[in-house]
């Protein structure tokens, strides 16, 4: 009900819309009648007129109410554009099962044509915007940066030779067959097209020829589709972007000249390799500048988002001003840069940038296929049966064998050969799109039949598009692609695939055998010795593993603050936080309940210990003003702090912390004490910890470091302490500590995970001390002990 | 396989094809770079894979050149370690490492992932009990990491136990209070990396191998 309520307010607002835009115009285009000079429209037009009679006696009134659309004309219809896509898109979201069948695309196209068929039907003619300039340096670079930002190196890196080969090879491969199929169909007199050139047939074939798989993509990436497949496909679209652009100009220009001479094919190929080299090279260039200057960019947080975009943008319009290829030298840009900008700047800036970049990009696709849309209804089409259905044959003959002879050639050479299913999935998804459209519609006027051309390719757009955009999902579900494997966040696969890889290059090193996992590993020591000490800021060569796991540990003590602590009955507060609570069916959660709290518990130890280790290195962390942790933490904490003044916490009033020991540990260092602290209250009960490992040979190291929680007192290596509560501390203190004492500060733990702790350590069991003590306020007292504890830690030399 | 090939000189060829499946232009290859390493012997020492330049910057090198002299990856189901391998050995070994040929039915390609993950196990369970202990994981790891620069041993094996956690849970699910988790079996092994297509990956690309690169 609701949502039909929704949708059809959407559509209203959407009618409002073109009719406003469509009467915007055509106010503009009727010549203002009644008055003169500034274009107000008066109130009293009367009066106004009266006045026109006799010029000596309009005396300035200021007037209540003007208007003056054309001065904000094209900002404001622009915008109207862009908010009107995007309530489309809100539309298409809401039905969630539309979208899965049918791409967005398809959607947006749908709606321009509605909004098409509006402005027709009031003779209206859509702004003329779409140019070649506005398409080229404004809309272009927000898609070709997307795509180049988003891109998975690795996968991209492991099969660039065979995306290079299909997006270079296959496109020439694909323009050059249309193109000569098509001027041999131009020579049949019965077609009445003689008149188009081979020139023209081949520059028609080359902006055909162009893939904007993006519909695909998305439904591969739902399905989960082999890793090869996706990169194959998703580097075919992005790099052919830049071979058609090359095509493109070097055709246009070809097309002007009255005679090709074989010295001209040449040329253009050697023209070719220059321009991509060119704009590899550019690209470089400004990619390293950009990682360069985001190292210094530390005490100016909030505009490093911008000089991502400025410098792309730079390595943009500098490679169009030396016409080479623009869309290589954002691409290698964005690729470049990502790498060490994401590492130099604070997290907010990562997610602004990427939200941006998304942002950008979505606004100047919409805008391109709501074109399409209106274009396709509003303009002059010129007709002709044999040209266009020809035209879509061939694009599809000749993808379908370019793609089986390219695969067959390149076969031998890798690794994952590419089965029949793969080149199916690959020859299916070759959708047209939105920058097939843009580069026929900005065709020089002086390309004769241009117009025929125009209707071709959006009669294959919307072809390919509708068609084989709303087909692909149930026949590559039908056949049954091979998937890839997603779920890799595991700690063993990435131990087990770092150690295949490094026992492949050793093996290959015995062998004296180059692959790519020796130049992988010169490229990662040339990385690791030179380019990450000049362009990051904060140097720690870090292995993949541990970034895995630090990564995890993170998710999971997030997961902890504000998922439903298991068998907490004594933390209503946290109970409460209802905002901020998940389903307990998180993804890992496939285990039990248990199994669960010990491997947090576990999990959550160790990032304890490994934050406390490495706080020691200013790492990035750490910094009281750029803590990733800490950003998501501070949330949390206000809201358990909302919570818990509410008092609803009942233990609280009992202890004597004074808030401010809670602000206190948010300082650098101490931030995730409190997050520990939390979680210990949460796990109060959660026992068993040490069931991996009960026998005492095994000293399970996690199972140790929880028992230190029970050596908060040992005050050896612990600094005057401020006010701690003493009941825990003096329970603790009576047991055998066997450590390092390194981990202070964790509150009392609750019964039955001393006793476990203490089973596991093996020492002296003593019998189990349990203060009856519930886990909340256990859990406050770390928090002033926390800052000490991080001393001790800081002081004790963490090289173990 | 190869056996229609004719190859002057070279009979014994003919058996090792059969064994390891190498066609015999790649057995030429491999047994002019065993010359190489052993310097024209018959047998290879450890000491012999010590002189690979390369191999020094591996952190895992001493799993590695321990690989080859264990008899459980000679595939005749021996055990324990020798001194020193011929060239047969030297190729078995090797075999491991061959890519999957294209048509090869279901069966075929698990046995070929049996096989890789096989070998891969041996070098984490150096002391041949079948299973890989938390020791003998901390261990692995920590030869891992031993790369990077910021490391100490407790992370190292902080991560071996979460990675001890996880494949106990992966494997044996619930476990009472006084069970405890003895080491990865190869079952276990197994389960653990269901979805690593290790048939693809552990590959050396025997094909375009260039003699005259190697000895440096």
């Amino acid at each position: 009900m609701e949502r039909r309520g929704v949708s059809s307010v959407l559509l209203l607002l959407l009618m409002l819309c073109c009719c406003f835009g469509g009467n915007g115009e055509l106010q503009e285009s009727k010549p203002p009648e009644a008055t003169t000079a500034p274009a107000g429209v008066d109130l009293f037009p009367n009066v106004l007129d009266e006045a026109q009679a006799f010029p000596d006696e309009e005396k300035a009134r200021l007037p209540v109410f003007t208007m003056d659309y054309p001065r904000i004309q094209v900002p404001f219809e622009f915008t109207l554009w862009v908010l009107l896509a995007s309530f489309a898109k809100i539309g298409f979201h809401i039905y969630h099962k539309i979208t899965i069948w049918i791409p967005e695309s398809c959607l947006l196209i749908a709606v321009g044509l509605i909004v098409g068929a509006i402005m027709h039907s009031v003779k209206e003619e859509p702004p003329a915007v779409l140019n070649s300039n506005v398409f080229f340096l404004y809309m272009l670079p927000l898609i070709v940066l997307d795509n180049g930002y988003f891109m998975p190196t690795r996968p991209f890196f492991e099969n660039m030779g065979t995306v290079l080969w299909y997006a270079v090879v296959g496109t020439v491969w694909n323009s050059i067959g249309i193109g000569i199929s098509l001027f041999a169909i131009c020579q049949f007199e019965v077609f009445g097209v003689q008149d188009i050139n081979l020139q023209e047939n081949l520059l028609f074939a080359s902006i055909i020829s162009t893939v904007d798989p993006v519909a695909a993509l998305n439904v591969f990436e739902d399905i989960g589709v082999n890793e090869q497949t996706y990169i194959v496909i998703f580097g075919e679209g992005l790099f052919n972007d830049a071979v058609t652009v090359v095509l493109y100009n070097m055709f246009t220009f070809l097309a002007a000249l009255p005679v090709v001479e074989p010295t001209d094919v040449l040329v253009g190929t050697a023209r070719f390799f220059v321009v991509a080299l060119g704009g590899i090279l550019f690209g470089l260039l400004f990619g390293l500048a950009a990682a360069f200057t985001t190292r210094f960019t530390h005490n100016v947080r909030q505009i490093e988002p911008l000089f991502v975009f400025m410098y792309s943008y730079l390595a943009y319009l500098v490679a169009e001003c030396f016409a080479i290829s623009s869309v290589m030298a954002l691409i290698t840009c964005a690729v470049t840069m990502k790498y060490y900008v994401e590492e130099n700047v604070s997290q907010r800036s990562c997610t602004t940038i990427r939200h941006v970049v998304k942002m950008l990009a979505t606004i100047s696709e919409t805008l391109i296929f709501f074109f399409l849309g209106v274009v396709t209804i509003t303009t002059e089409h010129e007709w002709n049966w044999a040209y266009i259905l020809f035209t879509l044959l061939f694009a599809f003959i000749w993808r379908g064998i370019g793609i089986l002879v390219l695969t067959q050639i390149i076969n031998p050479f890798r690794t994952i050969p590419l089965n029949f299913k793969d080149q199916f999935g690959l020859a299916y998804g070759g959708l047209r799109g939105a920058i097939c459209f843009a580069l026929v519609f900005t065709l020089p006027d002086d390309i004769n039949r241009k117009n025929l051309f125009v209707t071709a390719s959006v009669a294959v757009i919307i072809f390919t598009v509708f068609l084989q955009g709303i087909s692909i999902r149930p026949i590559v579900e039908y056949m049954n692609i091979r998937k890839t494997n997603k779920d890799l966040k595991n700690i063993n696969v990435e131990i087990h695939s770092r150690m295949m890889e490094h026992v492949l290059s050793g093996v290959e090193d015995l062998c004296g055998q180059w692959s790519h996992y020796y130049w992988k590993d010169k490229f990662k020591k040339f990385n690791d010795r030179v380019l990450r000490r000049i362009l990051i800021r904060d140097n720690r060569a870090e292995s993949s593993i541990v970034s895995l796991y630090k990564k995890l540990e993170l998710q999971n003590a997030i997961g902890l603050l504000d998922g439903p602590m298991g068998d907490i009955s004594a933390a209503p507060s946290i109970v409460s936080l209802q905002d901020e609570r998940k389903e307990a069916a998180r993804p890992k959660r496939k285990f039990l309940a248990a199994d669960v709290r010990k491997m947090h518990d576990i999990l959550s130890n160790n990032m304890y210990k490994i934050r406390q280790k490495t706080m020691g290195y200013a790492n990035k962390y750490n910094l009281p003003d750029d803590s990733r942790t800490r950003e998501i933490l501070i949330r949390r904490h206000a809201s358990i702090r909302r919570s818990v003044r509410a008092e609803s916490f009942r233990e609280l009033p009992s202890q004597n912390i004074p808030k401010s020991q809670k602000y206190y540990s948010l300082q650098p260092g101490g931030d995730l004490e409190n997050a520990f602290a939390l979680r210990r209250r949460g796990h109060g009960g959660s026992g068993d910890v040490g069931r991996l490992s009960t026998s005492s040979s095994r000293s399970h190291v996690p199972m140790r470091r929880l028992k230190t929680i029970s050596e908060t007192g040992k005050a050896g290596e612990q600094p005057a302490a401020s006010s701690p509560p003493p009941g825990p501390e003096a329970s603790d203190g009576s047991r055998p500590g066997s450590l390092q004492g390194r981990r202070g500060g964790k509150g009392p733990v609750p019964p039955p995970k001393r006793r476990l702790s203490g089973r596991v350590d093996g020492e002296g069991d003593p019998g189990p001390v349990q203060p009856p003590r519930l886990p909340p306020p256990g859990g406050w007292t770390p928090e002033d002990q926390d800052p000490r504890a991080n001393e001790t830690l800081l002081r004790d030399p963490s090289s173990s | 396989m190869g056996a229609l090939q004719s190859v002057p000189g070279h009979p014994e060829y003919v058996d090792l094809a059969e064994k390891t499946g190498f066609s015999f232009e790649q057995i030429g290859i491999l047994h002019k770079r065993f010359k190489q390493l052993s310097h024209n012997e018959d047998t290879l020492l450890r000491e012999h894979f010590s002189k690979i330049p390369n191999l020094e910057c591996n952190p895992i090198r001493s799993q590695i050149i321990g690989a080859f002299f264990d008899r459980r990856n000679f595939r005749q189901d021996g055990e324990g370690t020798v001194e020193e391998i011929g060239f047969e050995e030297f190729l078995v070994i090797m075999s491991h490492f061959r890519p999957p040929t294209l048509h090869m039915t279901e069966e075929q390609r698990e046995s070929v992932r049996r096989d890789k993950l096989r070998f891969l196990f041996n070098m984490h369970d150096t002391d041949n009990d079948g299973t890989i202990t938390l020791e003998e994981y901390r261990h692995v790891v920590e030869e891992l990491l031993s790369l990077s620069e910021a490391m100490e041993k407790d992370t190292a094996k902080s991560i071996a136990d979460a990675a001890m956690l996880e494949v106990a849970s992966i494997s044996m699910g619930h476990m009472e209070p006084d069970e405890f988790y003895e080491g990865i079996t190869f079952e276990h092994f197994l389960k653990l990396l269901n979805g690593f297509e290790i048939e693809s990956r552990m590959n050396v690309r025997f094909l375009n191998m260039d003699t005259t690169t190697l000895c440096k």
